[in-house]
C-alpha cells in the first residue's frame, strides 16, 4: 500500500538531503517527492509517496520525526486528505489527431498550454489515478515528454 | 564583537568541556592558535580516529559529552568510524571540524571534503556553519543535542572564514529547537499498565541495555529488581547496570550470552526491556524470541519501539524517570518457583571453558584480571573473541565500568577509548583487553598515553588469529581459514607467504610497547599470568601485557546467527 507522508521541515540547506538519505539509508523507497516552502518562509513541506506496509510506514514516520530539522510528520493516509498532482505532457500531433487530443483534454478539464506544429503541451491537474488515466489515453498519439510534480496533499481536518 | 574562534571557545567553556582530543591542520589553524592559551587540556592524538574514540571513551566513563577537534578533508573523513561507533552505541560526542573557506566550498579545494554529507548517516545531527552569527547558537545546540534524549555524536563543520569573521551574536543561555523535543516523562497510564503486568507476572525478566546506563538508572534498575524479585539479564552494553554478583543476575544474553539468560528469555512470561533495542545479536531468530512473553519496552527513542520485535507495552521516556515512577506501583513478590528454576539453571550452566593441554587459556587471563582488580577496574575492550570473554569471565557490578563498541563492532576502539576513559576517571585502573588483531589498529595512540602519563594497561590475548572470524570459519566454513591467520604458518595460498620452520607472530608487541615508551611484558605460561599482571598494574607507566594464548580457543555458548536462543552450541565436542 502507498502512504502519503507529509513533513513540515526547517527551510534550511541540506534538510532534503537528510530526509532522502534517511529513507534510502534504511532501505525504504520513495515513489514520488515534492518540496516547496509553506506559508511560513522558515519552513518547507515535503510530500512523499512511500510504498510499504503499516510497520514500515510507522518506522519511516518515527525515523523522520527523529531528525532535528523535521518539525512535524503526518501520515495523511491515516486520515481524510486531498491530494493532487500536476502533469505537463507533450503529445505528438498532426492535423489528423489534433482535434481528438483537444477533445480528450477538454473531457479531463486539462489545459492546453503550448501549441506547436507537431505537438501540443497539455497541463493536467488531478488525483494521481486521473493523471495516470489521462496519460494512458493520450499515449497512442505518441508522447514526447512527461513531467509530473508528484503528489502534494493537505489534510481535510479543520483547524 | 567576537571572532568565530572566540565564540567557539566560549561555547566549549559554557558546555563544560575540560579535555579536547584532536589533531591540527590547515583549516583549523586559527582555532589551534587560540587553543594554545585556552583553559582546556588538549590531547594531541596521532590519528583522528583515535581522537573520536578517546572522546567516546571519555563520555562513556564519565557521562559527560566528549569533544574532539579535527581539520578538514582527511581529518574529517578519519573521524567517520569513530562517529559511527558513537552513533551506534548512542554516545554523546561533539566533533568540531575545520572546513575550507566558504568561497572555496564545492571547488575541490585542497583538503576539501563534503564533511556534513559524509557524516550525515553516522551522526545524530550535524551542521555546516555558513554564517558566523549562527555559530554561538550552533555550538550550544550541538552539545544540547549530543547529550540529551537518546544521546549521540554531533558534528560542527566550520569554514576557515567563519572562524575568522566577527559577530555580535551572544552565546545563548538556553537552547530551544522546535524540531527536537525528546520525551522524558513516561506516560502515567503506560507506567500503570506496566506495573500491573509486572504484578500479575509469574516469570518476569528484566532485559537491561546501554540506555539504562546512559540514563544513569542503575540504582533504579537494581531497586526494581530487588523489590519485585525480577531476575536481570543485560546486553553487552548494559553490563554493570546491575551487579552481576547478585543472585538475581543472569549475566549477558544473546549470541554469546549465558545459558541461563537465554533460557530465562525463552521461558519468561513478561520481558521488561529497559533501554535495550532488541539487536540481532541479542534476539537470534526473531520469531522464536521470548515466545511466551508479553513484551514491555522502556525507551527514550520512540523509533526503537517495535522496530524488530512487536511490543505490547511501550513506555517512551527517560528510563530513570520512568523507573522512579514505576517502582512504588510494583508489589514486592517472592516468585519462588521462577527464582528456584533460575537458580537451578545458574548452578548447572555457568560460563566454563576446557583447559586445552598445557596451553594458556585466554579465559583464564580474564579471570585473573577480575581477581586482581576485585571487579573494581574499568574494563575496555576491542572487538572479537576477547570482547566476549571479557563479558563472560569478569563480573561487572558498577555502571560505566565496561566500555566496548557494541553496535558497530569497531576493532581498534579499545586502546584510544581506554585513554579517554582514564583521562575522565583518573581514580580508576583502566584495562584495555585486546586481541592481536584489534591491537594493531590504533596502536599508535599508545604514545598519547605515555606523553600524558595516563597509565592504561593493555592486555593482548595473542592467539595469532583474527579469532572470532576464525571461529566462524571453523564452525560454518569447513575450517578453511581464509585470511584469518596472523602467524606465518598455514596461510592461504592466495596470501603467498613463505612458510617458516617455526610459527612466529608479527609484530613483537613487547618491543612495540617499548618503542612507544610504555612498559612491555610477555606472558607465556599460566604461572606467569598473575605476577606479570601485578607488575603491569603496579607500574606508573602505561603497560602492554602480551599473553600468548591457545590459538584456537572458541567462545561458547554460541547461538548461530539467525537461530533461536535455545539452540546454543556449548562446545565443539
Amino acid at each position: 500500500m502507498k502512504h502519503i507522508i507529509s513533513a513540515v521541515v526547517e527551510n534550511r540547506p541540506g534538510v532534503l538531503a537528510r530526509v532522502i538519505g534517511l529513507i534510502s539509508g534504511r532501505g525504504y523507497n520513495i515513489h514520488s517527492l515534492n518540496v516547496a516552502p509553506t506559508q511560513d518562509a522558515a519552513t518547507s513541506r515535503i510530500t512523499m509517496v512511500v510504498p510499504g506496509d503499516d510497520r514500515i510506514l510507522e518506522q519511516v514516520t518515527k525515523q523522520l520525526n527523529k531528525l532535528v530539522d523535521v518539525i512535524k510528520v503526518y501520515d495523511l493516509t491515516s486520515e481524510k486528505y486531498i491530494d493532487r498532482e500536476l502533469m505537463l505532457v507533450k503529445i505528438m500531433t498532426t492535423a489528423k489527431n489534433r482535434s481528438s487530443v483537444i477533445e480528450l483534454a477538454a473531457l479531463f478539464r486539462a489545459e492546453i498550454v503550448c501549441v506547436q506544429n507537431q505537438s501540443l503541451t497539455i497541463q493536467m491537474v488531478g488525483a494521481t489515478d486521473e493523471v495516470d488515466n489521462f496519460l494512458e489515453l493520450v499515449k497512442p498519439n505518441g508522447v514526447q515528454d512527461v513531467s509530473r510534480t508528484g503528489v502534494i496533499a493537505v489534510s481535510r481536518a479543520e483547524g | 564583537m567576537r571572532t568565530g574562534v572566540e565564540c567557539l571557545m566560549d561555547g566549549l567553556k559554557k558546555a563544560g568541556v575540560k579535555t579536547i582530543f584532536g589533531l591540527p591542520g590547515g583549516s583549523v589553524l586559527d582555532i589551534f592558535d587560540k587553543l594554545y592559551t585556552a583553559p582546556f587540556e588538549f590531547v594531541l592524538t596521532r590519528h583522528e580516529q583515535g581522537a573520536t574514540h578517546m572522546a567516546d571513551g571519555y563520555a562513556r566513563a564519565t557521562g559527560q559529552v566528549g569533544c574532539c577537534l579535527v581539520t578538514s578533508g582527511p581529518g574529517a573523513t578519519n573521524t567517520v568510524t569513530g562517529l559511527a561507533t558513537a552513533y551506534m552505541d548512542s554516545i554523546p560526542v561533539v566533533c568540531i571540524s575545520g572546513q575550507v573557506p566558504s568561497s572555496m566550498i564545492g571547488n575541490d579545494a585542497f583538503q576539501e571534503a563534503d564533511t556534513t554529507g559524509i557524516t550525515r548517516p553516522v551522526t545524530k545531527h550535524n551542521y555546516l556553519v555558513r554564517n558566523v552569527d549562527d555559530l554561538p547558537r550552533i555550538i550550544a545546540e550541538a552539545f544540547h543535542i549530543a547529550g540529551t534524549g537518546r544521546p549521540g555524536p554531533v558534528l560542527v563543520d566550520i569554514p576557515k572564514d567563519v572562524q575568522r569573521a566577527s559577530t555580535k551574536a551572544p552565546t545563548p543561555d538556553e537552547v530551544k529547537i522546535r524540531g527536537y523535543n525528546p520525551t522524558i516523562e513516561g506516560h502515567p497510564k503506560q507506567i500503570a499498565r506496566l506495573a500491573e503486568a509486572i504484578n500479575k507476572s509469574k516469570k518476569p525478566l528484566l532485559y537491561v541495555g546501554g540506555g539504562a546506563i546512559l540514563s544513569n538508572a542503575a540504582e533504579e534498575v537494581t531497586a526494581l529488581a530487588r523489590k519485585a524479585n525480577i531476575p536481570v539479564t543485560t546486553t553487552l552494553l548494559g553490563l554493570g547496570c546491575f551487579p552481576e554478583t547478585d543472585p538475581l543476575a543472569l549475566r549477558m544474553l544473546g549470541m554469546h550470552g549465558s545459558v541461563t539468560a537465554n533460557y530465562a528469555t525463552h521461558h519468561c512470561d513478561l520481558m521488561v526491556s529497559v533501554g535495550a533495542r532488541f539487536d540481532d545479536r541479542v534476539t537470534g531468530k526473531i520469531s522464536e524470541f521470548a515466545p511466551r512473553a508479553e513484551i514491555a519496552h522502556i525507551d527514550i527513542d520512540p523509533s526503537a519501539i517495535s522496530k524488530s520485535v512487536p511490543v505490547d507495552i511501550p513506555v517512551v521516556g527517560d528510563a530513570k524517570n520512568i523507573l522512579r515512577n514505576l517502582i512504588p506501583q510494583v508489589e514486592a513478590k517472592e516468585r519462588k518457583e521462577w527464582l528456584d528454576q533460575i537458580a537451578a539453571w545458574k548452578a548447572k550452566y555457568p560460563f566454563t571453558y576446557d583447559q586445552k593441554g598445557s596451553g594458556l587459556m585466554p579465559q583464564y587471563v580474564i579471570e585473573q584480571i577480575y581477581a586482581l582488580t576485585k571487579g573494581d577496574a574499568i574494563i575496555v575492550t576491542e572487538v572479537g573473541q576477547h570482547q566476549m570473554w571479557s563479558a563472560q569471565y569478569y563480573q561487572y557490578t558498577q555502571p560505566r565500568t565496561f566500555i566496548s563498541s557494541g553496535g558497530l563492532g569497531t576493532m581498534g576502539f579499545g586502546l584510544p577509548a581506554a585513554i579517554g576513559a582514564r583521562m575522565g576517571r583518573p581514580d580508576k585502573l583502566v584495562v584495555d583487553i585486546s586481541g592481536d588483531g584489534s591491537a594493531q589498529m590504533n596502536f599508535q595512540e599508545l604514545v598519547v598515553a605515555v606523553e600524558h602519563q595516563v597509565p592504561i594497561k593493555v592486555v593482548i590475548l595473542n592467539n595469532g588469529h583474527l579469532g572470532m572470524v576464525r571461529q566462524w570459519q571453523e564452525m560454518f566454513y569447513h575450517k578453511q581459514y581464509s585470511a584469518t591467520r596472523l602467524g606465518r604458518r598455514g596461510r592461504g595460498k592466495n596470501e603467498n607467504i613463505p612458510e617458516p620452520a617455526a610459527d612466529s607472530y608479527l609484530p613483537d608487541f613487547v618491543k612495540l610497547a617499548e618503542a612507544h615508551g610504555a612498559l612491555g611484558l610477555r606472558v607465556k605460561t599460566r604461572a606467569e599470568v598473575i605476577p606479570t599482571l601485578e607488575k603491569a598494574f603496579a607500574s606508573e607507566l602505561p603497560a602492554v601485557v602480551e599473553c600468548l594464548v591457545e590459538p584456537e580457543a572458541n567462545v561458547y555458548p554460541m547461538v548461530p546467527a539467525g537461530a533461536s536462543l535455545t539452540e546454543m552450541i556449548q562446545s565443539m565436542a
